[in-house]
């Protein structure tokens, strides 16, 4: 398995190289110089919003706390660390007078539903926030997120670009412990907080550490199942996840478009997004 | 002979051949002003690399009416270039090519053969494949051109050595991959190690000039380089970023290599013939 840890390992002045780069340019190309994000004092969204300072000076970036009632107090003053360390710009838009009316009108409403709804309004108060900020909404998403799914389709996925997608979660923890960042932001349990006590760990059922490990042979080194569980992994456990990563391929591709004429959009009209 | 040689190792804006000629023309400019004989272009130079459905629009007939060919070949007066473009044939098939051009002359147009189809490359649906493998003639000697996958196959860079070319011209819109723990990309560490073992095998010149900037995420390392024909480096490692790479390379080091390492002399063609004649007899593909 250490072999498995190196070979997860990446260099991370050329990872900050590339991210920084791609996020100057994709902006660049749309015609602005800004950016917005929402920031939850969460390590993925303090690591975009490193990223995104760097590439596009701590002037253009606007950090937005987006606090629910029952969000916990270490993620606001987390978050505060972060945007006092950046310098950067930010407000606060509480979203739960506008989530418990909702709510009330579904009583028996699961923790799961409400989760979506409070990530798509802080979608929807990050994109109102970059017309009135004149920034691209910048993704926090990694690698394994958007693989397992784990995440609110036109929610947390409702973004312009991705910067850290192509980084395991254990890759992202690697990156921002090479930045100077707030150490109680590095080394705090993942959770989205949407309702109290909540842990990814938890949730999924499994450690970053483990399912990254996983997921490098299944997406990276396109181990077959049987590889996988022969490297020492539990057969229910490496079954499990590739389940999770296929039930869920709808969450990163657009909806389907019906083809019926010679020429249809998303089959055979191809344009990069660049190009404009 | 010494040759100043430059490396244009530029960000082409996709489908935009307005644009990227002006590009071309102030990186020749600069390299001018520098001295520089021979100036190197990256592959799709002129239109950026994944033009998809834009090709018909950024396809160039290389008629000297055309006025983006009609520009560089002006300049091309000034010092000899290697571009790379979009070429429409007479027949209205597209190629992904490169031409050389020198002394407001076309000299020679490659046109790329082999064309990755697989994982994050998609150009076999777009572009026809060429057909030729051919050295020609140049004021610096006999050279050959490739792009990019052309020299991950090792036969048409070994095709241009028995041709007869001295210098190996490669040009690249090679994507950063494999980001892992080394001091450089996987990617990057493999095409260094091959253009290494070109100059080595063949005691060649091997300069190679590979793009950078951003198309979709996807990004491209440049690491635009010379190799002589010892196998070292005598110019590499600026990753990532626009630059304009010179150095004066001394052809005369080919024939005190190949004193040294007589491997062209000693190389037996025929035998090569031979045997792939009776392997494609034998296995007909």
């Amino acid at each position: 398995m250490s072999d498995l840890v190196k070979r997860l390992a990446i260099n991370t002045g050329i990872a900050r190289k590339i991210l920084t780069g791609f996020i100057k340019d994709e902006i660049a190309k749309t015609g602005m110089k800004r950016a917005v994000l929402g920031l939850s004092g969460g390590i993925d969204s303090a690591l975009s919003a490193y990223l995104s300072a760097e590439a596009l000076g701590a002037e253009n970036v606007l950090a937005v706390r987006m606090p629910y009632k029952t969000s916990s107090a270490d993620s606001l003053s987390d978050a505060d660390l972060v945007i006092q360390a950046l310098g950067i710009a930010s407000i606060t838009v509480p979203i739960t007078d506008m989530a418990d009316p909702l709510f009330a009108q579904f009583p028996d409403m699961s923790n799961g539903r409400k989760g979506n709804i409070m990530a798509r309004l802080r979608m929807t108060v990050l994109y109102d926030q970059s017309v009135a900020w004149g920034g691209l909404v910048m993704g926090t998403s990694n690698k394994t997120e958007i693989l397992l799914g784990y995440s609110t389709i036109y929610g947390d996925s409702g973004v312009a670009l991705q910067p850290i997608g192509d980084l395991y979660k254990t890759q992202v923890r690697q990156l921002s412990a090479s930045l100077d960042m707030p150490l109680s932001v590095l080394t705090k349990a993942p959770s989205a907080d949407l309702w109290v006590g909540q842990t990814d760990e938890g949730e999924l059922g499994f450690t970053y550490a483990d399912v990254d490990q996983v997921l490098l042979l299944l997406v990276d080194e396109r181990y077959m199942l049987d590889e996988v569980v022969a490297e020492g992994f539990a057969r229910p456990f490496v079954e499990g996840v590739w389940r999770r990563v296929k039930v869920n391929h709808y969450k990163r591709t657009m909806p389907n478009i019906a083809k019926v004429s010679r020429r249809t959009i998303g089959h055979d009209f191809l344009y990069l997004r660049d190009y404009t | 002979m010494r040759v100043n040689v430059g490396l244009a190792q530029m960000y082409p804006k996709i489908g935009d051949v307005r644009h990227n000629l002006e590009k071309h023309l102030a990186y020749i400019d600069q390299a001018a002003s520098q001295n520089v004989d021979l100036l190197i272009f990256p592959e799709l130079s002129l239109t950026g690399y994944q033009v998809q459905d834009l090709i018909p629009e950024v396809a160039i007939r290389t008629r000297r009416d055309d006025p983006t060919f009609a520009a560089l070949l002006d300049a091309s007066k000034r010092l000899d270039l290697m571009v790379g473009f979009v070429h429409q044939d007479e027949r209205r098939r597209y190629y992904t090519a490169a031409a050389y051009l020198s002394a407001g002359e076309i000299v020679h147009i490659h046109h790329k053969i082999y064309l990755p189809t697989y994982g994050m490359f998609d150009e076999g649906r777009y572009f026809d494949q060429g057909e030729n493998i051919r050295a020609f003639d140049t004021r610096f000697g006999r050279v050959g051109m490739l792009i990019c996958e052309d020299f991950w196959h090792t036969s048409p860079a070994y095709v241009l050595w028995l041709d007869g070319a001295d210098m190996l011209l490669f040009q690249s819109a090679s994507p950063s991959r494999g980001l892992d723990g080394g001091d450089r990309l996987s990617g990057t560490r493999w095409v260094e190690l091959v253009n290494q073992a070109y100059g080595s095998m063949f005691t060649n010149y091997v300069i190679h000039c590979n793009r950078v900037g951003y198309e979709d995420g996807k990004n491209f390392w440049g690491g635009s380089s010379i190799v002589d024909p010892d196998g070292e480096f005598l110019l590499h490692g600026t990753y990532f970023d626009e630059a304009l790479l010179t150095h004066t390379i001394d052809l005369n080091q080919l024939h005190r290599t190949r004193s040294r390492l007589p491997l062209l002399r000693d190389e037996r063609p025929s035998i090569v013939q031979r045997e792939i004649a009776r392997i494609l007899k034998e296995n007909p593909s």
